[in-house]
């Protein structure tokens, strides 16, 4: 099929300039976008007003929509308990007995903890709760890997801040608008965690691979230290993240890298919960700006010097 | 048998029933995805917002102004993510090559639409990619692959979607 000619103006003069300046408009739109996109670029908090209006218009829909998923996304898990109730029941009672006695044991070195920090007039009470929310949509279809959050700068939340679940860590707090935050995630690129195993405190970076996994390297050994199972915490370095939040398990090597699965998985975690930096004046020592501008060479040169 | 079609042509339409209808349908594949209740672990939902711009241009290729692509565009950046500026820039450079391919072949049928759309959601995505990881964010390359195969793959049924549109929208 032949499609019609408006495009071949013949020889009407008043025709030939119109679409002349359509051309014109067009290149002009084409230009204000690259410069846009420049300036987005180099800062990436900008257009938050923008974004914050967007988000502001998609909340109510996500979040009821995300009620509603909730509850639908678990059944399989729900089915496949109710399946392996017996089994799973005798195997619960054992745990549970097996671990009463670390219980026991753990309640008896935390009483310790605090009489020895005491002693040492160290007092870290303060939990650094800002407000806690829910994740209610995602930028799926972009390649940056963005959470939205349902609360925003009219609860205390402001970019920067570190956003943790009960399981662990989520990310850190991109943008906010009124009543909406976006959340860089752990498995972004662009979001650098100094961490340390659990075990034995080797201290380690992660960084996201956007593919729902990340890489953790070791910051002073040339050997990757890390073995599959592994867990790896915050490490309180840098002074974004608060110290011994849970942040992934590492489930294979791959060369001078460990790659992990998050223990938060951003997908299922219902509840998050916004805290205050650690240590602000650590976090940005360079500059007068927030923590969140640059985020991949802000955190790495950080930990470069952590150790 | 002409009685039966009274019904359906010379119909009174309003200006925003014509012209809304396009804008809208475009506005709302961009808003598809940030509604959406899903925490994604990778970039996989396919750019719909673009998809329905382009099968709205391979139906009728006179329909869209060549300047619609920046305010289509920002609408897109403001709802999906992406760094301001990157769709008004990309939009409007794939309708101006859509524009010059349409004076180099004038002939078209459904495989060339096709074609032509998936060479067009190959240059967005992979400068989407492009423009994120500029930005230092995002992963590697290869994780935006499946949500090209699918934008493409289901590029026909949004053709098919803008068709049914088409009829409801015009006189």
């Amino acid at each position: 099929m032949a499609p019609p000619s408006s495009r071949r103006p013949g020889y009407d003069r008043k025709a030939q300039y119109g679409l002349f300046a359509t051309y014109v408009i067009a290149i002009i739109g084409a230009i204000v976008g690259l410069l846009l996109l420049i300036i987005s670029i180099a800062d990436p908090t900008g257009f938050n007003a923008l974004r914050a209006a967007g988000n502001e218009i998609t909340r109510p829909i996500a979040a009821s929509l995300r009620a509603l998923v909730v509850g639908i996304g678990n059944i399989d898990e729900e089915i496949a308990a109710y399946i392996k109730a017996g089994s799973q029941n005798a195997a619960l009672r054992r745990q549970v007995d097996a671990n009463r006695t670390k219980l026991i044991e753990a309640d008896a070195i935390r009483q310790e903890n605090i009489r020895l920090k005491s002693l040492l007039q160290l007092t870290e009470a303060d939990s650094g709760t800002v407000s806690a929310g829910h994740l209610i949509s995602s930028t799926a279809s972009s390649a940056a890997r963005v959470a939205r959050l349902d609360i925003g700068s009219l609860r205390g939340v402001q970019a920067g801040m570190p956003v943790r679940a009960p399981e662990g860590l989520v990310g850190r707090v991109l943008r906010v608008g009124p009543n909406t935050a976006d959340v860089l995630l752990l498995i972004d690129e662009g979001n650098v965690v100094p961490v340390r195993r659990i075990s034995d405190n080797i201290p380690g970076i992660s960084s996201g691979r956007g593919d729902g996994t990340v890489e953790i390297r070791a910051l002073n050994t040339e050997r990757n230290p890390f073995k599959p199972g592994d867990i790896v915490v915050t490490s309180g370095i840098g002074g974004i993240y608060r110290p011994n939040i849970p942040v992934a398990i590492v489930a294979r090597l791959d060369g001078d890298r460990a790659i992990a699965i998050p223990l938060a998985n951003p997908g299922r975690v219902e509840l998050i919960v916004v805290q205050r930096p650690f240590r602000p004046d650590e976090a940005a020592p360079r500059k007068a700006t927030p923590p969140d501008e640059a985020p991949a060479d802000n955190g790495s040169a950080e930990n470069a010097s952590a150790p | 048998m002409i009685r039966r079609y009274d019904s359906r042509i010379g119909r009174r339409r309003t200006w925003l029933h014509l012209w809304g209808t396009p804008v809208l349908s475009v506005m709302f594949g961009s808003i598809l995805v940030p509604i959406l209740p899903i925490v994604a672990q990778s970039p996989f939902m396919p750019p719909f917002g673009l998809m329905i711009l382009i099968a709205w241009r391979v139906l009728r290729p006179e329909i869209w102004p060549l300047w619609i692509g920046f305010p289509l565009g920002l609408f897109d950046d403001v709802m999906s993510g992406q760094p301001i500026g990157s769709a008004p820039l990309i939009w409007t450079l794939i309708l101006l090559a859509l524009d010059i391919e349409g004076q180099r072949h004038f002939w078209r049928d459904y495989w060339h639409g096709w074609i032509i759309a998936a060479l067009a959601l190959a240059f967005a995505v992979i400068a989407d990619w492009l423009i994120v990881h500029m930005a230092g964010q995002g992963g590697r390359i290869n994780l935006v692959m499946p949500q090209l195969v699918l934008a493409i793959g289901l590029f026909p049924f949004v053709v098919r979607l803008c068709a049914v549109l088409d009829r409801w929208r015009l006189p």
